[in-house]
């Protein structure tokens, strides 16, 4: 697969999506996340280690932005766990036009610091993502959260 | 009226049956090692492996029984051989990969090769250089094998033990137990995705979360809240093993939310509340095996479960690390011949189960709750009355026969 490189103004936009996907996590209006998708999208979570195996469950599966939605329903309404927010760091974005989409691949670290002050680092990975353009605005077609650990530290329920 | 009982200098347990478990049992350090020889390295049984993790000659993975660290392999005749990850000569470990295809195992420090079996088949410099230095005359390798557990499968599993008084596995695990796992490996499977959480928690805590088929609807509200409960027709909880393994069984109507109302509400988005799923597909389910049951969760002592919520199909193995902590490894599968459709649906389903998992996600968090609570407090107990004081098969969910049945195992295996 021939990789080409974007405009400037292409790299701008895809690393302002990933700036206001960590933002609106990061700054708890869970909310809005689905907004940040296609409607028909996915977005999974998956190890490091499943993902080079090929191996088709993960940690978490949405195939369109009504599941997203309800995770984020789930959380607020239904799930138990002690309360906490995350913050992202993210490397710049390696971008590129690749069979006709948008492809950008993005590396992370999310700490997770918890109600009680206690903090500490819960995952570092990569997004791979493929995004498009719907009435104007970037929006993710598909983001495959890989983690670079297999293990998770007690529970995810805030989305990576 | 109740007889105290002391079993261990720091733990005094207050009844003789198993209603009431000292919190101690949790906490101490002095335990959990004795926990480590008497029920791990002692006459029980413990997974290791699918055998299609590793199905030919070479194939090995890593794990553990208990905290020992083990080597699982495929030897040269088909047979799979289980060691302890210890190099023989200075206790290095061994392998330090998760998984792979080998001829040998050969310790990195000083060379010294074992072959799949776990025999020392070669010292490095064992005759010296040039005839000058190397290992006595009289150094036999015969005798520097590493440790070996006995192995023995049933229905693809593999188990082992590092007791020779430990019964044949079928025994061990009694007809019904056996019958059970049967039924979920009658036809080939195929693992799905494989991943671990760690719980903050001392391994027992997750053993008893596991048999407790009192708490599933009312720490795990995902069901209840989103109204997806349905009429429970039948259910019940049956216990053998003295006591150590359980299943917890129901049969719901699966007949999901394909085409009902909900489904419907689902697709007007604008009538949807904060208390519907806007997606139902995600409960679409059919029902897997002939005799209607849709949810089960078996244990085996200690610490092997297998997992049947609807179609998700599930393998989880607890590890303990340290007294409060230990590691939970889950193999998702479905079967080799599974539809598009059935394995879509068993894709959906994955959200369900797992640390992130909708419905189970609480229990990587409720044995820290109570590690947490009871630091100070160990000389109180828990309390496990609800279905009675019996460890018996029950006709309701709603007891905790189980988890006592799981404690009356532990202390006839402690000798307590």
């Amino acid at each position: 697969m021939k990789k080409t490189l974007v405009s400037p103004e292409v790299q701008l936009r895809v690393e302002q999506l990933q700036t206001d996907y960590t933002n609106c996590i990061d700054d708890e209006r869970y909310a809005e996340w689905p907004t940040l998708f296609a409607e028909n999208c996915l977005y999974k979570i998956i190890s490091r280690d499943n993902h080079r195996k090929k191996m088709p469950f993960g940690f978490l599966y949405c195939d369109n932005r009504r599941m997203l939605r309800d995770r984020i329903a789930s959380m607020a309404n239904a799930n138990v766990f002690e309360p906490h927010c995350y913050r992202h760091i993210l490397s710049r974005s390696e971008v590129s036009h690749a069979d006709g989409v948008l492809v950008a691949k993005t590396g992370y670290i999310v700490f997770r610091i918890m109600h009680d002050g206690s903090h500490a680092l819960f995952s570092t990975g990569t997004y791979l993502d493929q995004i498009i353009e719907v009435e104007g605005e970037f929006v993710f077609k598909e983001r495959v959260v890989v983690t670079d650990s297999s293990s998770i530290d007690a529970l995810l329920v805030i989305p990576l | 009226m109740h007889q105290t009982i002391r079993f261990h200098p720091n733990i005094t347990w207050p009844t003789e049956d198993a209603s009431r478990i000292p919190f101690g049992v949790f906490t101490d350090q002095a335990l959990y090692d004795l926990e480590q020889n008497v029920i791990f390295r002692g006459s029980n049984w413990s997974f290791v492996a699918m055998e299609i993790e590793i199905p030919n000659v070479g194939d090995y993975k890593t794990t553990f029984v208990g905290d020992t660290p083990v080597i699982v392999a495929r030897d040269t005749h088909g047979k799979i051989n289980c060691v302890v990850n210890r190099c023989a000569h200075r206790g290095s470990t061994l392998c330090f990969d998760q998984s792979g295809n080998t001829e040998d195992f050969t310790c990195v420090y000083h060379n010294w090769r074992y072959d799949l079996e776990g025999n020392l088949v070669s010292v490095a410099f064992q005759n010296g250089v040039k005839q000058v230095g190397g290992m006595p005359a009289d150094f036999k390798r015969c005798e520097h094998n590493l440790t070996k557990a006995r192995v023995e499968t049933f229905a693809g599993l593999v188990f082992t033990t590092f007791s020779d008084e430990t019964p044949p596995l079928k025994e061990y695990l009694g007809e019904r137990m056996a019958g059970h796992m049967a039924r979920v490996f009658h036809r080939p499977v195929q693992i799905l995705g494989t991943y671990s959480q760690t719980l903050h928690s001392n391994w027992k805590l997750y053993m008893e979360n596991v048999k407790d088929s009192y708490h599933a609807s009312l720490l795990h509200t995902f069901f209840t809240t989103f109204k997806l409960n349905r009429l429970t027709m039948e259910g019940g909880v049956q216990i053998d093993g003295g006591g150590g393994h359980h299943i917890s069984w129901s049969k719901r109507g699966t007949d999901s939310a394909t085409g009902t109302a909900y489904e419907k509400a689902g697709e007007l988005r604008a009538l949807l509340d904060d208390f519907s799923l806007a997606d139902p597909s995600l409960i679409k389910s059919w029902v897997e095996y002939e005799d209607g049951i849709t949810h089960a969760i078996q244990s085996i002592f200690p610490t092997f479960v297998l997992q049947q919520i609807q179609n998700s199909l599930a393998i989880r193995v607890l590890v303990p690390r340290s007294v409060d902590k230990s590691e939970l490894y889950w193999i998702l599968f479905g079967y080799v011949d599974d539809t598009p459709e059935q394995r879509d649906m068993r894709l959906r389903q994955s959200n369900l189960v797992g640390p992130a998992g909708l419905v189970s996600m609480e229990d990587g968090i409720i044995g820290n709750f109570i590690q947490r609570g009871i630091k100070r407090e160990t000389e109180k107990s828990a309390v496990l009355e609800m279905g009675g004081r019996v460890v018996e098969d029950q006709q309701s969910r709603v007891s905790e026969a189980a988890v006592r049945g799981f404690w009356q195992a532990y202390r006839a295996r402690m000798g307590v």
